[in-house]
């Protein structure tokens, strides 16, 4: 492994010029090894995220109650396929494989974001979880576009567009059911009342228990705190439940006029941590999903390189 | 490192958060949040000569094979053999969905009889009352889009004899005397082009990749070949449609399709599997109605959300 010591003393200047600059590394660029393995974690776990997050919406393209929104989600679902693709090939670029990371996430060596864990029992979860889960996830992505490694950011300007989009997908989605049948209504309150809680997780531990959060922030691949972050959803998402006609289940959120933003009730950490540690209500079924898809796949793969090898000859 | 940024965070909430969440236009995206009525601002009269009920059963059919197929390769979501089969799956299905929305949609405008009755003030639209609504005999598909998914094999496969066969009957439908079928039509067309190439490519691929791959493929197609004959088949509708000038007989495009087939075949090194073609029931068959056990279970799946709120909004 290559140590800070090891290295010509400029390469370790340019990197901390660079860094200080709040300009790109890139791919052929020295880094510091930590500084590559914690841009894999990160990466990689937001690939896997896009790739599972797709389980707990396909779970309702077959079932979708009418064809503009079949439409609608299967584009989307489609978008999150795309986005792992750009993240897996992001992440390449720092010399792993897209089958070492699969096979990273199957063995669970890697982890995804633990909301697709939790279940979608109700049509409503596809609008709360484009408004909720994709707008928590926008407020931790959008400052990632500013993220020191030059394919990581790039690859998040575009899939920061293509979630504001589906955001609002869900959020409209969400409004149509409001303006139908006292049914609908109450399948959207439930579902957000399911949602709330684990949107608010999506953002991490507290700062005073989040471990990497200072050598990231450091090293300009984090730029705000999860507590920042999390207050900033909250800010944004009070307003929206209003709009929308819903109440948000947490009896102590109310405006703070003194801090200029909103005070909200205390988070079930242990839940937050169980849910982490595999004893969530969907863990092990995400994982079984994606392990049978490419298990169940590796005869194809096989062919295309036979055929590949055999065309090239 | 040559790319420089503006990282001064105190831009950040004054830029990039204003230009995610206030209203952009959404002309550019393809499911745009404001589209409502796929046939909106489309004049939708019926020709002279073409008879609406003809006109309108004959956009059933190649709805409701457009829907049901989209249907099967929808079922691949997360599922597939790799990311970019996902991400193909997903846009074929997607493409015949949409064929499927103005299909029925026509359907509906040519002739509002065949589209289900819903309780008084219902906001249900008639492609979905078409398509959420109908009972199974009152689906016009070929049996052919509607048999189990099964494996990649037998998706490409299937996928395939579709696409060969829909092309042949998208090209013709094109110079429709129906202004909306012909425009429907046209852009299916480079659709379902794109369709065949990609399952004729991955056939052909699987057919010559591993011994494996290859036995899997042969199964499929052995399997699918039985309710090809019935592609063909002329369902009163479609000869009327074809003698007014609207639609096109499916008999009249065996040949065509055949050597289309008969050349990727040759090219998987695979043979035409000597197996009699699936009867009807008392002649009966899909466009008839008369559909396969497995279909009852997908419209039981695809439709149980709408059924039980038909007076909701989506």
């Amino acid at each position: 492994m290559t140590t800070v010591d090891d290295v010509a003393p400029e390469l370790v200047e340019s990197f901390e010029t660079t860094i200080g600059h709040h300009d790109r590394i890139e791919p052929r660029d020295w880094m510091p090894e930590g500084y590559r393995r914690t841009l894999v974690r990160q990466i990689a776990q937001h690939a896997h995220s896009e790739i599972i997050g797709m389980q707990p919406e396909g779970n309702w393209l077959t079932r979708a109650p009418s064809l503009r929104r079949k439409a609608i989600l299967l584009a989307k679902v489609q978008d999150e396929a795309g986005h792992g693709l750009y993240l897996y090939s992001a992440c390449e670029t720092l010399g792993v494989s897209r089958q070492q990371l699969t096979e990273m996430l199957i063995s669970g060596a890697q982890k995804y974001s633990s909301i697709f864990n939790y279940p979608t029992p109700s049509w409503a979860d596809v609008g709360t979880i484009g408004w909720l889960v994709d707008g928590a996830a926008i407020c931790n992505q959008v400052p990632l576009c500013r993220t020191s490694y030059g394919p990581y950011g790039r690859a998040m300007i575009r899939i920061c567009k293509e979630e504001s989009f589906h955001q609002r997908q869900g959020y409209e989605l969400l409004m149509t059911m409001m303006r139908g049948t006292d049914e609908q209504r109450e399948m959207v309150q439930e579902s957000v009342d399911r949602f709330w809680w684990p949107a608010l997780m999506m953002f991490g531990p507290p700062d005073d228990d989040s471990p990497n959060t200072a050598q990231s922030m450091e090293w300009g691949i984090k730029r705000h705190t999860n507590d920042e972050l999390r207050q900033r959803f909250v800010d944004m998402s009070v307003p929206q439940a209003e709009a929308l006609g819903v109440t948000l289940p947490d009896p102590e959120l109310r405006w703070n006029e003194e801090r200029g933003a909103h005070d909200f009730g205390a988070i079930d950490w242990d839940e937050f941590w169980t849910v982490v540690k595999g004893g969530g209500p969907c863990n092990a079924q995400r994982i079984a999903h994606r392990k049978r898809a490419w298990d169940d796949g590796a005869w194809v793969r096989e062919a295309a390189t036979a055929f590949a090898r055999r065309s090239a000859s | 490192m040559n790319q420089t940024h503006d990282a001064n965070p105190a831009h950040e909430a004054g830029s990039v958060y204003d230009g995610l969440l206030a209203g952009e236009a959404d002309g550019h995206w393809a499911f745009g949040t404001s589209f409502e009525d796929p046939l909106a601002g489309v004049d939708t009269t019926v020709p002279e000569g073409v008879d609406p009920g003809d006109l309108a059963g004959y956009c059933l059919m190649l709805g409701d094979d457009a829907l049901v197929l989209s249907h099967r390769l929808t079922e691949w979501c997360s599922n597939a053999p790799d990311l970019e089969e996902d991400v193909a799956l997903a846009n074929i299905a997607l493409d015949l969905l949409g064929q499927a929305r103005l299909l029925l949609a026509r359907a509906a405008a040519a002739d509002p009889a065949v589209v289900p009755a819903l309780p008084d003030g219902s906001p249900v639209p008639p492609e979905d009352a078409l398509a959420f609504f109908r009972d199974e005999p009152h689906f016009r598909n070929v049996r052919l889009v509607e048999a189990p998914t099964g494996d990649f094999a037998a998706t490409v496969t299937r996928l395939f004899l579709c696409a060969c066969w829909r092309l042949a009957l998208l090209e013709r439908l094109a110079t429709s005397r129906d202004q909306v079928l012909a425009a429907v039509a046209a852009k299916g067309v480079t659709e379902v082009t794109y369709h065949r190439d990609y399952a004729a490519r991955w056939l052909v691929t699987l057919a010559q990749g591993t011994e494996e791959s290859r036995r899997r493929t042969s199964t499929a197609l052995a399997s699918l070949w039985p309710a090809v004959d019935e592609l063909f088949g002329s369902h009163g509708v479609e000869p009327r449609m074809a003698a007014a000038g609207a639609g096109v007989d499916p008999a009249t495009v065996r040949a065509d399709v055949d050597a289309v087939v008969d050349q990727v075949l040759a090219a998987a090194g695979l043979e035409r599997p000597q197996v009699p073609a699936m009867s009807g029931v008392r002649d009966r068959t899909g466009r008839d109605g008369l559909h396969t056990e497995a279909f009852g279970h997908l419209l039981a799946e695809m439709q149980a959300v709408a059924r039980a709120h038909p007076m909701g909004m989506w």
